[in-house]
């Protein structure tokens, strides 16, 4: 393998790493950043998401469609369960972890109960490119621009739209967003909803390319724990510079010792930025602006 | 005599304001629940008794995160991570060593031992990176999680140490019991009545031991921390300190968990450090009342039991039980199902169950 070669397959495996991080944390990182609560049931969201798409995919629908409705039942459920059970618990936010838990208990073993252990998957589409002599997905590409139009989007959406005008008050303050006429509750349903559509999104574009089993969630949520846990509460801010420089650390480990090493090593270097970054990424670039 | 002061002092520590229960008629409970356990073998015969030691091994992990979340307000969701080391180091320890001359009990030492230390480092960056609730409990929870992946994948003949194959996702058995050397022929604790004595003896040195714990200046201490951690460093305490300190003796409970739970079925599998595992825990607790440990110790044999008769009736619905028990349990009794309902009787529980909730 020569040098450009090596450099471009260093390249698509960070950008592979940078795109599953962003797109298993997104969802995560918007519930937490807004509400302060960490989505245990996260990887059922993210499940729900691939079961759905993949559903629709075997019925005949094209895929882009279909993981549109992964996305959208995602975070219809999400919503629902806001309005059911969270909604209770927000003077309580550990609690509302502990009950996200037992949420995400109920949903994997549902969903072994009722679909069975394993679902047959559709296969990845768009075939493959070869660049040196080694072969890369096409897919695999499509998967790093959706990740990079996810966070564009997110972002006109905080900045540009009335939702998150909205939002971006009531998390302030919620107290005079509310007397200024702001629907808070709705509000908190809603972006509750678009963080269950986001891991919607994020198991709807996998599942191609993984196998279906009801415990798939968990093979998301340890990348989407770490990336939020380094990149703090902004997901502008900190989960997508998070995501990037995770992906190198990741990408470096698994092409040096392979996939475990990558994790084991995104973890050891969580703990360690943690005790040098307290409050992430985010917490380090405001004080830097401060 | 000032060894009989610092006895009795020590004794006083026994009921105190951070544990629920005091008093003759509290005690004479005690007596009779304990009278209880202790007969039980009597009227059931050794296999039986042998199973149900099961239950008891998993009291000590549930204790452990009594302490860390209950008292210390820390969250801890990766508890199965310490029990999965702790057993895994008991079969590394035991399989290399053998069960000649207490060596067993050696071995339970230093894996408890083990999984303290690994807690001890891991919480040293934890608390003193002043990570707060939320953060602690998804680290803790990542942490098992990797080790889960990290033990499914040893499989291979190069993952061994000494003579102890890991053997990956089937998991590591043939780990010798607890063996008591003896003049005339070592005992071994296979599940029978002598080793549920055994683990009900610790049991109960590890409660009364945990009610002078927290009794103590410590438990206050780790209390006032719960309850308005920046208080209690306004008033001068270290509180990464005692949150470590809690930290390390419930986890080093958890790995205790884990030695009897691996001695006492010769097997441990990575699935023990899974999510499911990890989630198992903080129903037991949750449901029992996490705040008091003698509701945490029977809210997690009741909850144990029920688990294991549903497992048997219908195995695949027990984990979706313990999902609504969960999300039940923290909507309509968040102090737990004891204290809630006790409440209903004594205007003492009601008051604190109030104390709670504000």
């Amino acid at each position: 393998m020569d040098f450009s070669s090596g450099l471009f397959s260093f390249l698509y495996q960070t950008g592979d790493a940078f795109a599953f991080l962003v797109l298993s944390a997104c969802g995560l990182a918007v519930i937490f950043g807004m509400m302060g609560i960490i989505n245990l049931a996260h990887g059922e969201f993210i499940l729900c998401g691939a079961y759905v798409t993949t559903s629709a995919v075997q019925v005949g629908l094209p895929l882009p469609i279909a993981i549109f409705l992964g996305t959208a039942v995602a975070g219809l459920v999400g919503m629902l369960l806001e309005r059911v059970i969270i909604r209770h618990l927000y003077s309580r936010p550990l609690d509302s972890i502990v009950v996200t838990w037992g949420i995400s208990m109920i949903a994997t073993q549902g969903t072994l109960i009722i679909l069975g252990s394993t679902m047959p998957g559709t296969g990845t589409p768009f075939g493959s490119f070869s660049v040196g002599g080694y072969g890369y997905s096409v897919y695999r590409l499509v998967l790093m621009l959706a990740a990079l139009a996810t966070l564009a989007v997110l972002w006109l959406v905080f900045t540009r739209t009335r939702f998150g005008i909205l939002a971006r008050a009531t998390i302030q303050v919620p107290h005079i967003a509310e007397a200024l006429g702001v629907n808070t509750s709705l509000i908190y349903s809603l972006t509750f909803g678009l963080g269950a559509a986001l891991a919607g999104l994020c198991g709807g574009l996998y599942a191609p390319t993984m196998t279906l089993v009801p415990t798939m969630g968990s093979a998301f949520v340890v990348e989407a724990f770490v990336t939020v846990v380094v990149g703090g509460a902004d997901i502008f801010l900190g989960t997508a510079p998070a995501a990037a420089i995770l992906a190198v650390v990741k990408a470096g480990l698994t092409s040096w010792q392979g996939q475990l090493a990558g994790q084991i090593g995104l973890l050891v270097a969580v703990i360690v930025v943690i005790r040098i970054l307290p409050r992430g990424l985010t917490g380090f670039i405001l004080r830097e602006r401060a | 005599m000032s060894s009989r002061n610092s006895v009795s002092s020590a004794l006083r520590l026994l009921e105190g304001p951070q544990t629920l229960g005091k008093g003759p008629g509290f005690w004479a409970g005690f007596a009779v629940v304990l009278a209880l356990a202790c007969a039980y073998p009597l009227f059931a015969d050794g296999y039986d008794v042998g199973n149900n030691v099961y239950f008891f091994n998993w009291a000590f992990m549930a204790l452990g995160l009594g302490l860390i979340w209950g008292y210390g307000g820390a969250l801890s969701f990766g508890q199965t991570a310490f029990f999965g080391v702790a057993g895994y180091a008991y079969g590394v320890l035991t399989i290399n060593l053998g069960d000649a001359y207490g060596l067993t009990f050696f071995s339970l030492v230093a894996a408890v031992a083990i999984s303290a230390l690994f807690a001890a480092v891991l919480g040293y960056f934890l608390f003193f990176g002043r990570i707060s609730g939320v953060f602690l409990g998804i680290v803790t929870l990542s942490v098992t999680l990797v080790l889960e992946r990290f033990m499914s994948q040893t499989a291979g003949p190069e993952w061994a140490i000494g003579s102890a194959r890991l053997n990956g996702f089937n998991g590591m058995g043939g780990m010798p019991s607890l063996t008591i050397p003896w003049p005339g022929g070592d005992i071994v604790l296979f599940p029978d009545v002598a080793l549920y004595y055994l683990t009900l003896a610790i049991l109960v040195v590890v409660y009364l031991a945990l009610r002078m714990l927290v009794n103590s200046r410590f438990g206050n201490v780790l209390v006032a921390i719960r309850e308005n951690p920046q208080r209690a460093e306004m008033l001068g305490y270290d509180i990464r300190r005692y949150q470590l300190g809690a930290f390390v003796i419930g986890s080093g409970l958890a790995g205790l968990s884990g030695v009897l739970y691996t001695a006492w079925g010769n097997y441990i599998t990575p699935s023990s450090m899974g999510m499911s595992a990890a989630a198992l825990p903080v129903v037991w607790v949750a449901v029992g009342g996490r705040s008091d440990l003698t509701t945490t110790l029977f809210g997690t044999l009741l909850v144990l039991a029920g688990f294991q008769y549903l497992t048997i009736y219908g195995s695949q619905y027990a984990l979706v039980v313990m999902g609504v028990l969960l999300v039940v349990t923290i909507l309509a009794a968040p102090s737990g199902i004891f204290i809630t309902l006790g409440a209903l009787f004594s205007k003492g529980l009601r008051r604190r169950l109030k104390r709670e909730r504000a």
